[in-house]
C-alpha cells in the first residue's frame, strides 16, 4: 500500500488568507493511502523541511505532496529536501494553491475548493509517479556571447579571464557597437572612446576570445552545455588575412552616397569603409549595394590601390559551425523611427537631430571634428532645444509604454557640455519629470542648472515649424508657470526612446527565449535571476533585457558572466529524466515517433523482444537516447499503438489529473 | 435640488468618457493648442482639475469657448486621454443647465394653454436630461 | 427540466504547457488577476503533450469545457511543438461535433509566459461562454462514473 504525505503550506498570509488550510487538511485526510497530513506557515523554510523530512520518518511515507507555491519556484526545493531523506526527489508532486488559487481568488470558501480539488488532483497522479534517475551530459567549455558592444564585450572578457574559450558574434564590421558612437559618458563626462576602445583592443588581444564580426547567427540547435550553433560570415569582399587596415581602398573609392551609420547619416561614407579609426578588426568590408563594381562591373578602383592585393569581389559567406556549451545575449538598443512624430519635424529640418547625432556633432572624432553647428547651414548655434521623453512614457500606438531610463542623464550631459564647450549657447531641456536616481546622478543633473545655467522647463514640446528660410519654432508649454511658450531655437535635439534591436525577435524564436511585448528578453525571474533567461544555458547582458545605462550593462554583463561561468566549470550536467520512454512490448516499429522527435532523439533499432505473448521475437522497435530527449511528448501523441510514453506525464497520471479534477 | 461640486464632475467625467487618471501631467496637450495662449486655463489643467473634482474651475473656465475641436490634443497625448472630449463636455453641461432654466416644469401653469403640446414635449425631452 | 443557470458552475479543465502557459498563470496570480475557480489547471511538458483523449475523456467524465494553452506558434520551446499541437487540436476540433460535444465546448489558446492578464482574460472569456452554454450533457459514458 502507498503511503502518501501531504503538506499544505501557508505561504504566511498569502495562502492562509484566503484559504482555509485547516479544511484542506481534514479534506485530504479522508483520501485513501493518504497516510499523513499537515499544515505549516513556511513549508519551505528550514523547519518547514525539517517537519516533512520527521514525517517521512515517523509515518513511512513513500510518496509526498506539498500544496503550496508554484511548482517554477520550490518544486526543486522539496525534490531536495526528499532526497536528503531517502525519498526519490520524482516522488514528490506540487499543487500550486497559491498563484492558481488564493491570488486569484477573494471568497474563502471558493479558494478552499479549489484548493481541496487541486490537492485532490496532485494525489491522484502521485500515485503514478515512478522513481526516476537523471542521466548525466557533458558541458562545452565554450560560451558565445551574441552582441559585440560594451555588454558583450565585457561579459566576454569576463569569462575568458575564467579561462574559458568564448566566441563574440557581431552583425556590424566592427566590435563597439552604440557605446563607440558616443561623445562622453555620464556622471564623470569621460570621453567613451577612451574607456571603451582598450577593452576593444583587449578582447581582440585575448587568448580566449575569437571575434566574429560582420557575422549573423544562421542555426542553433542542441540545449544547455551542448549547443550546435552555425554561424554566416557575411563575405567582406576583403581578405582579412592579408589587409593591412591602411585605409587606402576608403579613400579612393568613389561611390560616396551612402549615409554613414556609425555617423548617423551626418555624413557620407564610401562603398568600401572601416566604419571607424579603432575599429576592430581594422579591415574594411565592401557594401555590395553601394559598390559601382559589384552594380556596373565598371570600376574596380579599391583592387588597384590596394598595397596588399586584398580586395576579393568573388568573396563568399562563410558557414562556421561550433559547439557551445551557453551562450549569452547581448544584442542591445536602437532608437526608434520618428515617422510618427511628424509634428516635432524630424525629417522636415536638417536641424531637428536625434541625441545619438548630436552625439557625433560633439565627439572630437565625428564629422564636424566635434564643433557644435547646425547641420543646416553649418554655423553654431545660439540656442538650443532639447526634448526628452520623444516616444517614451507614450502608451498609444506612437511610442513605447516604458521609460527609456538614460535620457535624463544624457540629456544633463548634453547640456552641460553644450554650456561648458560654448558659454554663449542658451540650452533649455523640456522635461515631463527629471528620473534620475543612481550614485551621484542627482547631483549631475543639478550641476547642470546650477553651475551651468541649463534652463530647465517642466512641460513638453507640443510642436516644430520650420519656416522657408529654416528657422525652427518651437510651441511648448511651461506648466509650472501655466503660461504658453514659442521659442527660436537654431537646434532641437530630441531624446527618442531606446527599443531592444532588429533582430532580438528573430533571435528569441531562434533560440526559444522568451520575449516580453517590447521585445525585451525576459528574465527568469525579476528579481532572483534577472541576468538568466527562462530556456537553459542562454544569458541576458545589456540592454536587450531592459533599458540600462552603461554602468548598469557593465554590472549586468559581470553577473552574466559569473553564471555562465558557474555553468562551464561543471563537468557534466544532470539532464532531465522525465524523457520519453518506449514500451518495447508493444512497440509495432512503425518508428512515426521518430518523424516527430524535433531532436532526432528516437531510432529504429532491431533487437530481440519479448511479445505481450511472452515470446521472444526480433523487430525494429523504437529506442529513445535519453541524452538527446527533452521531453517535449510530442511521441507519445504520435504513436499510434500508444507504446510511447513521457516519464513524469505519463498517459495514466494526466488522465488520473483529469479523472480528479472532474 | 442642489448639485454638489462632486456630482457634477462625476457627470462631467461621464460626458467625457476619457480616463483621465491616465494623465502624467506632460502638458503636451496645452503645448500643441493653436489656441491656448487665448485660455485661461489650459489643456492640461483641465484634465487635472478633472481628476481632482474641480467641476466649478471647468465650468467656469473660457477655455471649453474657445477650443476648436482640432483635436490635436488628443491625437498627441502619449497616454490617450483626450481634454477635447472634457472641453466637449462641459460645453454640453454648460447648454444642458441653460435648458433646465428655461423650462422648469413647474412653471407650466404661466404658459400659455394654446401652446402645442408637441412643443412641450419636444422641450422636455431636449433640456430635461 | 429548466436549469438554474445564475447558479450553474461549470468544470472546467485547461492544459497548460509548462514554459508559457503555466508561467503565464503564475503572472496572472503573481499581478492578482483573479479569474473563476472553475478552471482547474493540468501541468503539462509542452502542449504537443496533450493527447486529444485526454480532452475526450475530460468530456466523457463531465467536463463543461476543456481549454489548451500553448507558446505563441514559433516561440515553443521545443521548436516545433505547439504546430503539432495546432494540426491535432484542428482535427480533433472538425470531428467534436460529430462526436456529441458542442465545439465551442473546447478552446486553444496561445499565452505566453509574460502574458498574464491576457491569461486571466482568456480564462473569464472562456468561463462566460461555457457557463452561458450550460451544462454538458451530450457525452456520457456512465461505466466512467462510479
Amino acid at each position: 500500500m502507498q503511503k502518501i504525505g501531504v503538506f499544505v503550506c501557508w505561504c504566511g498570509s498569502n495562502i492562509a488568507g484566503t484559504v482555509d488550510v485547516a479544511a484542506v487538511v481534514e479534506a485530504v485526510k479522508k483520501i485513501p493511502d493518504v497516510a499523513y497530513a499537515v499544515d505549516y506557515k513556511y513549508m519551505c523554510s528550514e523547519e518547514g523541511q525539517k517537519l516533512i523530512k520527521d514525517a517521512v520518518v515517523e509515518y513511512g511515507l513513500d510518496r509526498l505532496v506539498v500544496c503550496s507555491c508554484s511548482p517554477r519556484m520550490h518544486e526543486a526545493t522539496f525534490r531536495k529536501c526528499a532526497e536528503s531523506i531517502g525519498i526519490n526527489p520524482y516522488m514528490v508532486e506540487i499543487a500550486n494553491i497559491r498563484e492558481q488559487c488564493s491570488w486569484v481568488l477573494k471568497d474563502v470558501a471558493v479558494a478552499t475548493e479549489k484548493a481541496i480539488q487541486l490537492a485532490k488532483a496532485a494525489i491522484a497522479k502521485v500515485r503514478f509517479n515512478d522513481p526516476l534517475h537523471p542521466g548525466q551530459s557533458q558541458v562545452v567549455k565554450r560560451a558565445l556571447v551574441i552582441g559585440g558592444g560594451i555588454a558583450g564585450i565585457q561579459t566576454a572578457l569576463d569569462i575568458a579571464d575564467a579561462g574559458y574559450k568564448v566566441d563574440i558574434l557581431e552583425k556590424e564590421p566592427t566590435i563597439g557597437g552604440k557605446m563607440a558612437q558616443i561623445d562622453k559618458t555620464f556622471p564623470t563626462l569621460d570621453c567613451s572612446a577612451c574607456i571603451l576602445t582598450p577593452k576593444m583592443v583587449d578582447a581582440a588581444c585575448h587568448e580566449n576570445i575569437t571575434i566574429h564580426t560582420y557575422s549573423e547567427l544562421e542555426a542553433v540547435s542542441g540545449y544547455v552545455g551542448n549547443f550546435d550553433v552555425t554561424i554566416r560570415k557575411k563575405a567582406r569582399s576583403v581578405k582579412a588575412e592579408i589587409c593591412s587596415g591602411c585605409g587606402i581602398c576608403t579613400e579612393k573609392c568613389p561611390a560616396r552616397k551612402t549615409p554613414s551609420e556609425f555617423d548617423e547619416g551626418l555624413r557620407n561614407r564610401g562603398a568600401i569603409y572601416i566604419p571607424f579609426a579603432q575599429a576592430i578588426p581594422k579591415v574594411p568590408v565592401i557594401d555590395r549595394e553601394a559598390c559601382l563594381k559589384f552594380k556596373t562591373g565598371k570600376c574596380g578602383v579599391c583592387s588597384i590601390v590596394c598595397p596588399n592585393k586584398a580586395i576579393d569581389y568573388t568573396q563568399e559567406d562563410e558557414l562556421i559551425t561550433e559547439k557551445y556549451g551557453a551562450i549569452v545575449l547581448a544584442t542591445g538598443f536602437e532608437l526608434i523611427d520618428l515617422d510618427k512624430y511628424g509634428e516635432l519635424g524630424y525629417g522636415r529640418s536638417k536641424n531637428v537631430i536625434t541625441s545619438m547625432q548630436l552625439e557625433r556633432l560633439t565627439n572630437a572624432a565625428g564629422p564636424t571634428e566635434g564643433h557644435l553647428v547646425c547641420p543646416a547651414t553649418g554655423k553654431e548655434p545660439k540656442s538650443v532645444v532639447i526634448v526628452s521623453c520623444v516616444g517614451s512614457r507614450d502608451t498609444t500606438e506612437r511610442g513605447k509604454t516604458y521609460c527609456s531610463k538614460v535620457c535624463c542623464m544624457y540629456n544633463a550631459k548634453h547640456a552641460m557640455y553644450i554650456r561648458e564647450k560654448y558659454p554663449n549657447v542658451d540650452v533649455t531641456v523640456f522635461y515631463i519629470d527629471v528620473r534620475t536616481p543612481g550614485k551621484g546622478f542627482d547631483e549631475f543633473q543639478r550641476r547642470a542648472v546650477e553651475e551651468y545655467g541649463v534652463h530647465y522647463v517642466r512641460g513638453q514640446v507640443g510642436k516644430v515649424l520650420s519656416d522657408k528660410d529654416g528657422n525652427l519654432t518651437v510651441f511648448a508649454s511651461d506648466l509650472n508657470s501655466g503660461k504658453h511658450l514659442m521659442l527660436n531655437p537654431d537646434l532641437v535635439v530630441l531624446a527618442c526612446a531606446v527599443k531592444p534591436a532588429k533582430d532580438a525577435r528573430k533571435l528569441a524564436s531562434m533560440l526559444t527565449a522568451s520575449i516580453d511585448t517590447n521585445d525585451f528578453y525576459v528574465e527568469a525571474h525579476p528579481k532572483l535571476r534577472p541576468v538568466e533567461s527562462p530556456t537553459a544555458g542562454i544569458f541576458l547582458s545589456g540592454m536587450c533585457q531592459g533599458p540600462k545605462d552603461i554602468p548598469e550593462t557593465v554590472s549586468q554583463a559581470g553577473a552574466a558572466a559569473a553564471k555562465v561561468i558557474g555553468l562551464l566549470a561543471k563537468d557534466k550536467l544532470m539532464t532531465n529524466p522525465c524523457t520519453a520512454k518506449c514500451n518495447e512490448k508493444i512497440c509495432s516499429g512503425c518508428l512515426t515517433c521518430t518523424k516527430v522527435c524535433p531532436y532526432g532523439a528516437i531510432s529504429g533499432v532491431e533487437k530481440e523482444v519479448i511479445t505481450l505473448n511472452g515470446t521472444r521475437e526480433k523487430r525494429v522497435v523504437a529506442v529513445v537516447n535519453e541524452a538527446l530527449c527533452q521531453g517535449c511528448g510530442a511521441c507519445t501523441v504520435a504513436c499510434p499503438s500508444a507504446s510511447m510514453d513521457l516519464q513524469g506525464f505519463t498517459n495514466k497520471q494526466i488522465l488520473a489529473e483529469v479523472d480528479a479534477l472532474c | 435640488m442642489v448639485i454638489t461640486e462632486k456630482e457634477k464632475a462625476e457627470m462631467l467625467s461621464q460626458l467625457a468618457a476619457t480616463n483621465v487618471s491616465h494623465c502624467i501631467q506632460c502638458g503636451r496637450c496645452s503645448a500643441n493648442c493653436p489656441v491656448a495662449w487665448k485660455m485661461d486655463v489650459l489643456p492640461h489643467r483641465m484634465v487635472y482639475a478633472l481628476l481632482n473634482g474641480e467641476a466649478d474651475t471647468l465650468l467656469e473656465a473660457n477655455s471649453p469657448w474657445k477650443c476648436l475641436s482640432c483635436f490635436a490634443c488628443a491625437q498627441r497625448c502619449p497616454k490617450g486621454v483626450s481634454p477635447a472630449a472634457i472641453m466637449e463636455a462641459v460645453r454640453l453641461t454648460a447648454i444642458r443647465s441653460q435648458g433646465g432654466n428655461k423650462l422648469n416644469p413647474n412653471e407650466l401653469e404661466n404658459y400659455n394653454d394654446k401652446l402645442p403640446q408637441q412643443a412641450l414635449v419636444a422641450a422636455f425631452r431636449k433640456y430635461n436630461k | 427540466m429548466l436549469k438554474d443557470t445564475a447558479k450553474f458552475e461549470p468544470k472546467i479543465v485547461a492544459f497548460c504547457c509548462n514554459w508559457c502557459s503555466y508561467a503565464g498563470a503564475d503572472g496572472a496570480g503573481t499581478a492578482r488577476k483573479n479569474y473563476p475557480a472553475n478552471v482547474k489547471i493540468i501541468k503539462v511538458p509542452c502542449s504537443c503533450r496533450v493527447n486529444p483523449m485526454f480532452i475526450l475523456r475530460a468530456f466523457q467524465r463531465g467536463a463543461d469545457g476543456v481549454i489548451l494553452c500553448g507558446c505563441h506558434p514559433g516561440d515553443c520551446h521545443y521548436s516545433t511543438g505547439n504546430y503539432y499541437t495546432r494540426r491535432r487540436m484542428a482535427l480533433l476540433m472538425s470531428m467534436l461535433n460529430f462526436m456529441g460535444v458542442a465545439e465551442d465546448r473546447f478552446r486553444v489558446e496561445w499565452v505566453s509566459a509574460a502574458e498574464g492578464a491576457k491569461f486571466a482574460e482568456v480564462m473569464n472569456d472562456f468561463v462566460a461562454k461555457i457557463t452561458a452554454l450550460g451544462e454538458n450533457v451530450k457525452l456520457r459514458d456512465l461505466r466512467c462514473k462510479k
